[in-house]
């Protein structure tokens, strides 16, 4: 059984027209120090998915339905007491935003010694001593010196490395990235991932990185979900999907990338953009952007537009979508005639 | 002023075929931090003086934009990347240095004399949902620049102009009746670029134009930005901190560091042979699709702040090349055979090979 | 060119109607009892002040019709009363329920008068000194400071004494109302230019009024056209507040003696002429009007507190 195991996870908001479906079926499961990407545009659902595993939506949102199961706890419907146990214990969260974790007018060393004292029962001088040995971990110059700084006298990327100290500091099992370097530049995003991958790696500590950067996902996971309109449509080793696509978004995700065409040729682009959720088209959400709801041979593929599609195995990798589900089987009968 | 008097000398010297679009000659500006007089007053060692701290938000940055190009600007946040088109297009003072457009200075002119350059040059920004009057519609919004660069134009021709430049950009003409916020970002951007080329500019300063966009969404604006440039014959200044944009779009690429140029060269150029260390370490640090996990150039520290420049080469204390002659000397920017200037003394000693 | 492609994304054209139906002003309205109440409350005061000659029983104005022997008569509940006279006279015999209908009227007109020319000034000064910064804005904003340091009792006293000394008591009278429409609305306009000129600032560092300026529009058409339109909502909740403090800052002029005269009475002379009699029994004469004050100022505040509640430039997303 995996560590972390979310089964057909529904997720709204109650807003004043009716409910939005925020995330609808989300399924998928994590290892022990297995890193997870979860890649998608703004307003895919990514950060609602990483919220409501530690049950943080904000108000008008909650969930609807579905499990969270962590270390054989379930998770949904746990009082927050108990949530806040695991929260930043077990499981623990690094912001976009450093100075949404950071309190500006705490030092470093205030900060991370409050947060092992509401965990553990522990002295000061001990904490001290095991913040200090966390920054050491995570590369900062001089960290002695850090932890009676306050945050606003850190650049960026150093505020970045004290937050993964700060998220490493109980030893969690796993820690959820949201978006960790997108308000970094390139050269400092670079480091952090690189350190971020390192530690993981060494204490066996699982990542769930949500991204919108297709690039850093490949580089720093091991398996990936692509999300769509509050939906998984792909998921698999990061690899394969990486290389061989197979729903229609993801490839016309990556072939609109700039590195996918030639310097100057027009890009490839999807027509359209992602629906709104409280305006989600019939069907599979994707069909009015897909190039590939005709057949080969012209005819029109009607349950794109009225039915949504379930998850096909195809290889290592689940994807949801009907016109691979078709290509499958029709690959199958062949195959079975040919056994037969 | 002088410079005006040296200007017709400068024009007759270039003729139209091989001068520049824009030119910016040692480009200077600098942000004062210490507030209004009264707040620069301090008491030291028993006597009252006057302390100004500035932000030295670029340093002497010279480019020259050819006809038909898309320079390319960039570098990583504070860089100075994004004064330097707000100086170019009028909205800050340069504090030194002068832009010249079509060979004329343009820089110290009055706001009367700057009209007819400010049609032919437009500006699109980086967050479409800032960039759009909230309280205006969409037909006010492309309509305004129009009737006041045409004040001579009957509504019929207004119209007309506005229904062009909406098809041009993929607008439905019913759009006009609405108002910004009901559009996603996508749309907006497509809007803000419309707004630009409403007025037939030849020059257009994109600043950051697709970094508040998702991906499919870039492509789409992208896309577009290179469908106007050949349609109309446009110049672009682009300005942007992603290099896989820059490699898809640009003629030339300016890197930038700490408000000063380090790297200008042909965008292939550049990247089959990035020359300065700061740009070899931009590049290798983009995350690639590919599976092997490159090793990206590890730079000491980060970049220091623009208050207190660094003396010599401002990269000197992040480069791992740096050596006294680094520390002391600014490098200036020196040009090698293949079209590429570079301002590294490292380059120019031939200590990197 | 994926024009196709967007025409069909495009949302649907909703009339001005129908955007008002479905705005979050109206939904938040009709969920706060408060606030229906209160606009309620105050649309029947308004009414019955405004329509004052037609629905008052008498002309307080008109001596002829006031009978000095029919003064001091309580209201319709308490014993010795007159069915004529529903809420009592005063101490002159004057209708106390029309003197209090054409006294609100009064209130109002000095109220929103007030405000319009606070707003005026206010508005002018803020985008000036907010969209010009520099010296002109250090200059306008310390005028604000000086201008607040004197209260509008101190302008009352100033502008009521050299009216009073050039033109006779006389000509005051006569032009009450507009005096005390310029005096409240020079001693307040601060208030808006703080609030306005905050506003611009932040605006000022959006993107739309950079597009402006890279334009070529001219200053004047980028503070009126682009920028102002977007500082409205706070304009309009401090304009209730305002109006409320206007009403209350003249109510306490007239009854110092500074504001309306008696043959003309506001709320606020009406009460201080009761204020006499309160000892010898006639207490209606003060505290009538006072209600009347009280539930005037209380609704515009009650409604301006649910203004700014749901046009919070920070909660609302528009």
């Amino acid at each position: 059984m995996s560590l972390l195991e979310v089964n057909h996870l529904d997720v709204r908001f109650a807003l004043r027209r009716g409910d939005v479906k925020a995330l609808r079926d989300v399924c998928f499961s994590l290892d022990r120090g297995e890193r997870l990407g979860i890649v998608g545009e703004s307003g895919a659902g990514k950060s609602v998915a990483a919220f409501s595993l530690l049950n943080l939506i904000a108000k008008p949102g909650y969930i609807a339905g579905g499990s969270i199961r962590f270390d054989g706890q379930e998770l949904t419907g746990m009082s927050d007491r108990a949530l806040r146990k695991i929260r930043g214990h077990r499981i623990s969260m690094i912001f976009q935003d450093p100075m949404m974790t950071l309190n500006p007018v705490l030092t470093i060393g205030e900060q991370m010694v409050e947060c092992l004292k509401a965990h553990r029962r522990i002295a000061s001088r001990e904490a001290r001593a095991i913040a200090l040995r966390k920054l050491e971990q995570v590369q900062i110059p001089s960290p002695e010196a850090r932890l009676d700084q306050y945050p606003h006298e850190l650049s960026g990327g150093m505020r970045q490395r004290v937050i993964i100290a700060i998220a490493l500091l109980l030893d969690p099992d796993i820690i959820i990235a949201d978006e960790p370097t997108t308000a970094l530049d390139v050269t400092i995003q670079a480091e952090i991932m690189a350190l971020l991958l390192e530690l993981c790696e060494k204490h066996n500590v699982g990542l769930i990185l949500i991204t919108h950067d297709l690039g850093v996902v490949s580089q720093v996971t091991q398996r990936m979900l692509v999300m769509y309109a509050g939906r998984v449509i792909e998921q698999g080793p990061t690899r394969e999907i990486i290389n061989d696509p197979q729903h229609p978004y993801t490839q016309g995700l990556m072939n609109a990338l700039p590195q996918m065409a030639t310097p100057g040729s027009r890009l490839n682009q999807i027509p359209g953009s992602m629906p709104s959720l409280d305006n989600l088209p019939s069907g599979c959400a994707f069909h009015p952007r897909c190039g590939f709801t005709q057949r080969v041979d012209g005819s029109e593929r009607s349950a794109c537009r009225s039915q949504v599609p379930e998850f096909v195995t195809s290889g290592n990798c689940r994807v949801a979508c009907h016109m691979v589900a078709e290509m499958l089987e029709r690959e199958r009968i062949p195959a079975e005639e040919t056994a037969r | 002023m002088t410079a005006t008097a040296t200007a017709p000398v400068r024009e007759t010297a270039a003729p139209e075929a091989i001068r520049p679009l824009l030119e910016i000659r040692g480009l200077e500006k600098r942000f004062s931090l210490s507030g209004d007089f009264l707040e620069q007053l301090k008491f030291k060692g028993g006597k009252l003086v006057r302390e100004q701290e500035y932000v030295h938000a670029i340093n002497g940055v010279d480019l020259e934009i050819q006809r038909g190009e898309a320079l390319c600007v960039v570098g990583e946040s504070g860089c100075g990347k994004s004064t330097v088109a707000r100086t170019v297009m009028g909205l800050l003072h340069p504090s030194a240095g002068e832009i010249r457009y079509d060979g004329t200075r343009i820089d110290d002119l009055s706001t009367r004399a700057l009209m007819p350059y400010r049609r032919r040059m437009q500006m699109i920004f980086q967050n479409p949902y800032a960039s759009l009057n909230p309280r205006m519609t969409i037909q006010q919004t492309l309509e305004e620049p129009i009737r006041l660069h045409h004040p001579d134009w009957s509504q019929q021709q207004v119209r007309d102009q506005v229904a062009e430049v909406m098809a041009s950009v993929g607008i439905a003409p019913d759009w006009g009746k609405r108002y910004g916020h009901e559009f996603s970002g996508g749309q907006r951007q497509r809007i803000a670029i419309a707004r630009a080329l409403a007025v037939d500019p030849e020059f257009i300063v994109a600043d950051e134009p697709i970094s508040a966009l998702d991906v499919s969404i870039q492509a789409q604006v992208l896309n577009l930005l290179m469908d106007a440039q050949r349609d109309r014959h446009l110049t672009y200044l682009f300005i942007t901190h992603d290099l896989a944009v820059v490699e898809h779009f640009g003629t030339r690429v300016a890197v930038m560091y700490l408000g000063r140029v380090c790297e200008v060269a042909p965008t292939a150029t550049l990247f089959a042979t990035p020359r300065h260390p700061y740009t070899q370490a931009l590049m290798s640090a983009i995350p690639r699709l590919e599976d092997d996990r490159p090793q990206h150039i590890r730079l000491e520290g980060e970049v220091p702040t623009p208050v207190n420049l660094p003396s010599g080469c401002v990269f000197h204390a992040r480069c791992p090349h740096a050596n006294a002659r680094c520390r002391e000397e600014v490098p200036a920017l020196i040009a090698s055979d293949d079209g590429a200037r570079v301002a590294c003394h490292a380059v120019e000693e031939g200590r990197l090979d | 060119m994926s024009t196709a492609n967007s025409s069909i994304e495009s949302p649907p054209v909703t009339s001005r109607w129908a955007r008002f139906r479905d705005s979050y002003l109206l939904y938040s309205f009709k969920r706060d009892l408060v606030a229906q109440i209160s606009l309620l409350a105050f649309l029947v005061l308004v009414t019955v002040a405004v329509l004052a000659p037609w629905l008052a029983p008498m002309n307080p104005y008109d001596l002829a019709q006031i009978d000095i022997l029919a003064s001091e008569l309580p209201p319709f509940w308490i014993d010795g009363s007159d069915p004529a006279y529903l809420m009592g006279t005063d101490a002159q015999g004057r209708d106390l329920l029309s003197t209090i209908l054409y006294g609100a009227r009064v209130s109002l007109i000095i109220g929103f008068g007030a405000v319009a020319l606070q707003a005026l000034l206010g508005v002018c000064f803020g985008l000036l000194a907010g969209y010009l910064g520099g010296r002109v804005d250090a200059f306008l904003m310390r005028l604000a400071d000086i201008q607040l340091s004197f209260s509008t009792l101190m302008v009352a006293i100033v502008v009521g004494a050299l009216v009073k000394a050039i033109f006779g008591g006389a000509t005051f009278s006569d032009y009450a109302v507009p005096l005390l429409v310029l005096i409240i609305g020079l001693a307040e306009w601060p208030q808006y230019a703080r609030t306005v000129r905050a506003s611009v600032l932040a605006e000022k560092g959006k993107e739309y009024v950079d597009a402006a300026r890279t334009m070529g529009l001219s200053s004047r058409r980028i503070m009126f056209r682009h920028i102002l339109p977007n500082t409205l909502s706070p304009i309009f909740v401090i304009s209730t507040v305002q109006v409320a403090n206007a009403i209350i800052s003249e109510a306490a002029l007239s009854f110092l003696g500074l504001g309306m005269p008696e043959t003309h009475p506001s709320l606020g002379s009406l009460i201080k002429s009761g204020f006499d009699y309160i000892q010898s029994g006639s207490w209606w004469i003060t505290l009538i009007p006072g209600a009347m004050l009280v539930a005037l100022v209380l609704v515009i505040n009650l409604l301006g507190d649910w203004l700014r509640d749901v046009l919070n430039p920070r909660l609302y997303k528009g």
